[in-house]
């Protein structure tokens, strides 16, 4: 139970575009290698549930939104970049990059 | 009534461009008609110049007044924040979104939030914003303020291609929509946002000058669209925004015959006999302590008098003090005030910017609805604003004033004789009436002269006339002309008893010498009379010689015929005759 809900993320998208498939497979690599079985992934298409996006404060797609574990954070782009998102979710410390 | 002329104003401009009103009010004048319909307009100036409040008034007053319900996206402040911002001034931001009249979106963007990785775009603004407009049919939009986009997001080269995509989707959306930005380095905007938006641009300023602020706004650009370009001063208050344009360019306005009295009947008929024109503007200028004041409100007084309404600007008395001033010249101020037909408005000059002089000026007249409006001094306005602020300021007074036919009375210290002569304030050549009180120093005293300048449109007198002020009241000296000029003062009373006494004097003379005369002519009479007694006396003997001649010759005639008779015979009868004759003698 406890490692179910360690992570929920929210990926924030605006239709099937290209970026946003590829920003969602991304997501699941990255949550494979790191947190598998602890996450659960939510994609939210913006197109369709425009009113939701006011609640998240979304500006951008694709925006990925960790809602558990507190505080919320938040990394837009594509993820293309590893490290930025691990960092960015928390997954790993920020230090490490500078080292 | 405002609203139907203002759709007939933009239904005529039509065929240009369509502008949408912003019911700000002056700003639709300056702009003839409103922000470009369907086009996004960039409000941009510094922290605390009114850019949100008049973004925000844009909304309100079109969801209000013109049913077009608007969206403000708000970048900087909550919905619950702005709604109490501007709560004071009257928009019930709750209200109208409840009535589905606004809609509030907040962007929040934390940076410490918000990590970046590879390519995106804004679509997320771009599904709120048109899931805000399509759930409300929002005609108006605002995004207040953008630029806070740039704290938040690291990637310049997309947030500036995608900006350029949001206001040409807004232009696509047909929504009119205004952006605001801080004012940058050299640039309208930090962040140069007005590279994006180029149909309209409205600058707003906040300057400090002498410790005075005044808020100013201009109108950078306009496309497709004729406007203003003057810098014109507006203000915030508890109603909101308020810009002043110089409300009529043009000098198409109505002219008054009917004719209005200063109160001073000697100054009235040197105006052709019935004072000032009605909605006419009469300044009163003169050097300290020449009675400008209390010519004032002798003007007010007479105006109350007639049953008219008037309102007294005071900048440098209280209203109790110029009660009780005038009292001492025996003006009953207080009974009008209490009649509620006299106002005074008491406000030290440095109270606020001219600008908002010049606002609580037209408010107190668009509330009180006066026939005539006294500002006394304007002068003392200087201490606010530069001379030409303050021209500026009395140039659309004066328009305000003429368009209300509300007559106007300026009075105006000059400080010393030679200014005077040339203009007060740069207004003596605005006004119609020019009255100038000036003093005559002569004789170690000094005395108020009195002349008309201008006044245009009627016949004036060019007399300079002495005007004096006592317990009575004021009045205007007749005209005392010596050889030296006009005389005035104690010179005037020296030259009228000088003057009495020659009369007197000269009364005495004749009364003398028509006493002499009838001496004369009685000599004459005597002599005269003696001259005929003594010429009958004459006569008397002359006539006695001749009778006697005549006698003698008779005596001598008969004598001789007696004689003959003797020689001839009868000597008898002739002689007796003779005897007889002689006897009788």
């Amino acid at each position: 139970m406890k490692n179910e809900k360690k992570w929920e993320l929210r990926l924030y998208v605006a239709g099937k575009t290209e970026r946003s498939v590829t920003a969602l497979a991304n997501l699941r690599k990255y949550c494979e290698e790191h947190m598998k079985g602890q996450y659960r992934i939510e994609v939210i298409d913006l197109l369709e549930k425009p009113q939701l996006a006011e609640g998240d404060q979304i500006l951008a797609v694709p925006t990925l939104v960790r809602k558990v574990p507190e505080p919320i954070r938040k990394i837009i782009g594509d993820l293309s970049n590893e490290e930025k998102v691990l960092v960015g979710l928390n997954i790993i410390p920020a230090q490490s990059i500078i080292e | 009534m405002t609203r139907e002329k203002k759709t007939k104003k933009i239904d005529h401009i039509y065929k240009y461009l369509p502008k949408s009103a912003s019911g700000i009010s002056g700003l639709d004048e300056i702009t003839q008609g409103g922000l470009p319909t369907g086009r996004p307009t960039l409000i941009c100036g510094d922290a605390g110049c009114g850019k949100t409040l008049m973004s925000i008034e844009f909304i309100v007053k079109g969801a209000i007044l013109y049913n077009e319900p608007g969206v403000i996206m708000a970048f900087e402040e909550t919905g619950q924040e702005l709604a109490m911002n501007v709560a004071s001034f009257g928009f019930d931001l709750e209200q109208l979104q409840k009535d589905k009249k606004i809609k509030i979106d907040h962007v929040h963007i934390d940076r410490s939030q918000i990590e970046e990785t590879g390519e995106y775009n804004l679509d997320g603004i771009f599904i709120r914003l048109n899931y805000a407009i399509d759930s409300i049919g929002a005609k108006r939009v605002v995004l207040d303020t953008i630029e806070n986009l740039f704290a938040g997001l690291e990637n310049e080269a997309i947030l500036r291609a995608e900006l350029r995509r949001l206001f040409s989707w807004l232009k696509e959306k047909g929504v009119t929509s205004i952006i605001t930005g801080e004012r940058g380095n050299g640039m309208l905007t930090r962040h140069g946002l007005e590279e994006y938006v180029s149909d309209c641009v409205i600058f707003l300023d906040h300057r400090v000058i002498d410790q005075v602020s005044t808020r100013r706004l201009r109108i950078v650009k306009y496309r497709g669209s004729v406007h203003g370009t003057n810098e014109y001063p507006f203000l915030i208050d508890e109603d909101g925004i308020s810009v002043l344009p110089v409300t009529s360019l043009g000098l198409e306005k109505q002219v008054s015959y009917e004719k209005i009295s200063s109160g001073i009947p000697a100054l009235d008929k040197m105006m052709g006999g019935k004072g000032f024109y009605k909605g006419s503007s009469i300044l009163v200028s003169g050097t300290a302590g020449t009675g400008k004041t209390s010519m004032a409100a002798y003007f007010a007084n007479q105006a109350c008098n007639d049953g008219k309404k008037c309102i007294y600007f005071a900048f440098e008395e209280s209203p109790r003090q110029i009660v009780r001033n005038m009292k001492s010249i025996s003006l009953n101020l207080e009974k009008h005030v209490s009649k509620g037909l006299l106002r005074i408005h008491a406000s030290r000059p440095t109270l606020f910017g001219l600008e908002m002089h010049l606002v609580s000026i037209y408010k107190a007249i668009r509330e009180f609805r006066p026939d005539v409006v006294i500002l006394d001094p304007i002068t003392n306005l200087i201490t606010v604003g530069g001379m030409s602020d303050v021209k500026a300021m009395l140039v659309r007074l004066i328009d305000f004033l003429q368009d209300e036919q509300i007559t106007v009375m300026f009075t105006a210290l000059s400080l010393n004789a030679t200014v005077s002569e040339q203009t007060d304030e740069g207004v003596s050549s605005l006004v119609d009436t020019w009255l100038l009180v000036r003093d005559i120093e002569s004789n170690g005293e000094r005395n108020r002269g009195l002349y008309i300048i201008k006044a245009r449109g009627m016949k004036h007198s060019n007399q300079v006339r002495e005007f004096i002020i006592t317990d009575r009241g004021l009045d205007l000296v007749d005209v005392y002309l010596g050889p030296d000029g006009v005389l005035t003062g104690s010179a005037r009373e020296a030259r009228k008893i000088e003057e009495e006494t020659g009369v007197a004097l000269r009364d005495y003379a004749l009364n003398a010498k028509d006493r002499e005369i009838d001496r004369q002519r009685k000599t004459l009479e005597a002599k005269i009379s003696s001259l005929k007694n003594e010429f009958e006396s004459a006569e008397e003997q002359l006539n006695r010689i001749y009778n006697e001649d005549i006698l003698r010759k008779q005596v001598l005639s008969k004598t001789r015929d007696q004689m003959t008779k003797i020689r001839r015979g009868d000597e008898e009868t002739g002689t007796a005759k003779i005897k007889k004759s002689k006897n009788e003698k």
